[in-house]
């Protein structure tokens, strides 16, 4: 019996000794990733963006603020892109794993039903991967999203085509998903008010295997421009049916598919697809705070062993963004982090970051551009170039599309 | 109008492709009543196999379609012996249960592979044009090839010594058995027959349209209507339920909203369950 009380009081010595020691020097960030279903792609990119932020702060000696130094720790689970798991995954980050701060899953369907969870235990989650803006609109006071939303996804391409073409006549043909749907309505009402023609506005099943009748639908439509898509093989297929069926669009714009490299692999049904994305290798923003564009391509394909991309990017600047707020509160305290964050106005290799601080839109990115990229023909291979804004543009824009 | 013949004309040819797909999910439900849910992964797996022969190893794309049909064959007789031997004759929801395990292990193995990331074959082959409208030459291909092998089932089952045991094993097991048919055996071809179209019909898609590992879902959901419009266990009406699916979705889209084709097809997809509960295609001894 001594014995045991001396083992008790041992073990709780070791317990007091040990635990201030853990909590002070370590902050544990959760999130979930779709390691497996539709959406794995990009939540693989988003990830290694995240991954790669932790290692190169833990490897700079961590986070430091009022005068200690914290290192970062993930906890991490698959979501399965499923909705349903995200609401117990969370749950149990926070009270399991008891995570200091949150980073959002991949998506917009995903991120949503988190920021329930974020909210109501109180907890910061910085997002990068929703960009749709509902969640914002309803008074949440943790919640921040580094990219640009959704409302101006595709205002960049209605711009350049109100440029190159004030007769165009739009196509508006998007999945059926509360992403594609907010992104294309904004668009419709973006090229009403840039004076064009939409002859075309109609959203498709997610589940849609052959387009081929919508295509037809679209080319008896009249129309010459292409604005929609959605996540990913529905992007693709469209641009591969499209070029199949000769649609002759003179300009394409579809969603996040033709951002991912693999996109090239439709060879000439590729060229001269358009696509609105949040981070482009070739931007050139000087950071305030982070590595340069370079510095950080450079090294990201040095330790992640893959091409930087605008998922790897913005999951970085999330963890960026996170660590400039710690470092200005000198606390990791969520009240004093989350009014760092309210006025935090900096630039990094990703762009502007400053968050929407009135009620109605709290935490909504409202300094971060966009750029419009083109799938062109570089030295005999595809690639990317930023087309659109035309003072960050690394090649002039083809329109109209021409095959070659 | 020429918009709505060539959407029709479209449907139909993707049609038949659909059908030459669920003629793979409905011989091996007719012969033993199993449903195999591994069908949209088989699909996939074709696809795979072109990829591998046409983009990795540079050969015409058509050419993989020989070396899909014999490694399908051989996959679905493996099917049998791992998943589908011991559930014959049992309730059909324990096959259901093994198809739907082995159908999670292979996609979960597809997924650690090659990730969901987009795969692409690209066919150029000159197309058709009538007016404004082309029909792209991978699916006029496609369609002839697929009308081709079911002409072929068709023949096989009705004209060779092997396709009349496997209808006879179908009409009635233990009959067949007594008059000196190795069934077990039947059985193990069938569901390679079965996986083999799966797999081809899954090629013969990977010409038209890019695809990812998850992509099997949606063709093995319409594989389930094709089957069940064309009536369950009838190769035959499987490929005129794919015809069918392919003319409706060619005929709705120009006239309604998109998102409505999926709405209207499955009202009048539980219209026909309700007018012929056994399929619109089904007649009696159809095996």
């Amino acid at each position: 019996m001594k014995r045991l009380y001396l083992l008790a009081a041992a073990a709780a010595a070791v317990a007091l000794a040990a635990t201030p020691a853990l909590a002070e020097d370590t902050i544990t960030v959760g999130f979930t990733a779709s390691l497996t279903g539709p959406l794995n792609v990009d939540s693989a990119g988003q990830q290694r963006g995240y991954e790669f932020w932790r290692d190169e702060v833990n490897a700079a000696g961590g986070i430091k603020a009022g005068g200690k130094s914290y290192k970062v720790k993930f906890v991490t689970y698959d979501d399965q892109s499923v909705g349903g798991r995200v609401q117990q995954l969370y749950t149990r980050l926070i009270n399991q794993d008891k995570a200091d701060f949150l980073f959002s899953p991949y998506s917009s369907g995903l991120t949503a039903p988190a920021t329930v969870i974020s909210e109501q235990y109180g907890k910061i989650m910085i997002d990068s991967g929703g960009a749709e803006e509902k969640p914002f609109e309803t008074g949440n006071k943790y919640l921040f999203m580094v990219i640009t939303s959704a409302s101006h996804y595709l205002s960049g391409a209605v711009e350049a085509l109100k440029k190159y073409n004030p007769q165009a006549k739009l196509a508006l043909v998007y999945s059926d998903d509360p992403f594609s749907k907010a992104v294309l309505a904004a668009a419709a009402k973006q090229a009403k008010d840039a004076g064009l023609e939409v002859v075309m506005n109609e959203s498709y099943s997610p589940s849609t295997t052959d387009f081929g009748p919508i295509v037809n639908k679209i080319v008896s439509s009249n129309a010459d421009a292409f604005l929609g898509g959605g996540h990913y093989s529905d992007g693709a297929t469209l641009a591969r049916q499209m070029h199949d069926q000769k649609a002759n669009m003179k300009w394409i714009s579809i969603l996040v598919a033709p951002a991912d490299d693999k996109f090239g692999e439709l060879g000439p049904a590729a060229l001269g697809v358009t696509v609105p994305s949040q981070w482009e290798l070739q931007v050139n923003y000087t950071p305030q705070f982070g590595p340069t564009t370079a510095q950080f391509a450079k090294a990201f394909q040095d330790k992640m062993h893959a091409k930087a991309d605008y998922h790897g990017a913005s999951g970085y600047t999330v963890g960026v963004v996170l660590q400039h707020a710690i470092e200005q509160a000198g606390s990791i305290d969520t009240e004093k982090v989350a009014a760092a964050l309210n006025a935090t106005d900096i630039a990094t290799f990703f762009g502007h970051v400053k968050f929407a601080t009135d009620a109605g839109h709290h935490g909504l990115q409202v300094a971060h551009q966009m750029v419009l990229a083109q799938w062109q023909m570089v030295d005999g291979k595809l690639g990317r170039q930023v087309i659109w804004p035309e003072d960050a543009r690394s090649a002039p824009a083809m329109y109209p599309i021409k095959q070659q | 109008m020429l918009g709505v013949l060539a959407s029709i004309i479209d449907g139909v040819l993707v049609g038949l492709v659909y059908g030459l797909a669920a003629m793979g999910l409905t011989l091996i439900w007719g012969v033993m009543d199993v449903i195999n849910l591994t069908h949209g992964t088989m699909i996939v797996a074709g696809m795979f196999g072109l990829y591998g022969l046409a983009t990795a190893l540079g050969a015409p794309p058509y050419l993989a379609l020989p070396p899909v049909l014999i490694g399908g064959f051989l996959a679905g007789v493996a099917l049998y012996w791992v998943a589908v031997h011991r559930m014959v004759g049992r309730p059909p929801l324990m096959s259901l249960l093994s198809t739907f395990s082995i159908n999670l292990m292979l996609v979960g193995i597809g997924t650690g592979i090659w990730g969901t990331a987009l795969f692409n074959v690209d066919v150029s082959l000159p197309g058709i044009s009538m007016g404004r409208y082309t029909f792209p030459g991978a699916h006029i291909l496609a369609a002839i090839l697929a009308a081709v092998i079911a002409a072929s089932l068709y023949v096989f089952l009705h004209r060779t010594r092997l396709g009349k045991a496997v209808r006879a094993v179908a009409n009635n097991r233990e009959a067949a058995e007594l008059v000196g048919i190795p069934t077990t055996r039947v059985l193990a071809i069938t569901v390679g027959f079965g996986v083999a179209l799966a797999g081809v019909s899954g090629m013969l898609i990977g010409t038209l349209f890019p695809f990812t590992i998850l992509s099997g879902d949606g063709y093995q959901l319409k594989s389930f209507v094709v089957t069940v419009l064309g009536g369950f266990g009838n190769p035959l009406g499987a490929l005129m339920g794919g015809v069918a699916l392919g003319l409706l979705e060619g005929a709705i889209t120009p006239f309604v909203p998109v998102s409505w084709t999926l709405v209207i097809e499955f009202v009048l997809f539980v219209l026909v369950l309700i007018a012929f509960p056994g399929g619109v295609f089904s007649r009696r001894g159809a095996m």
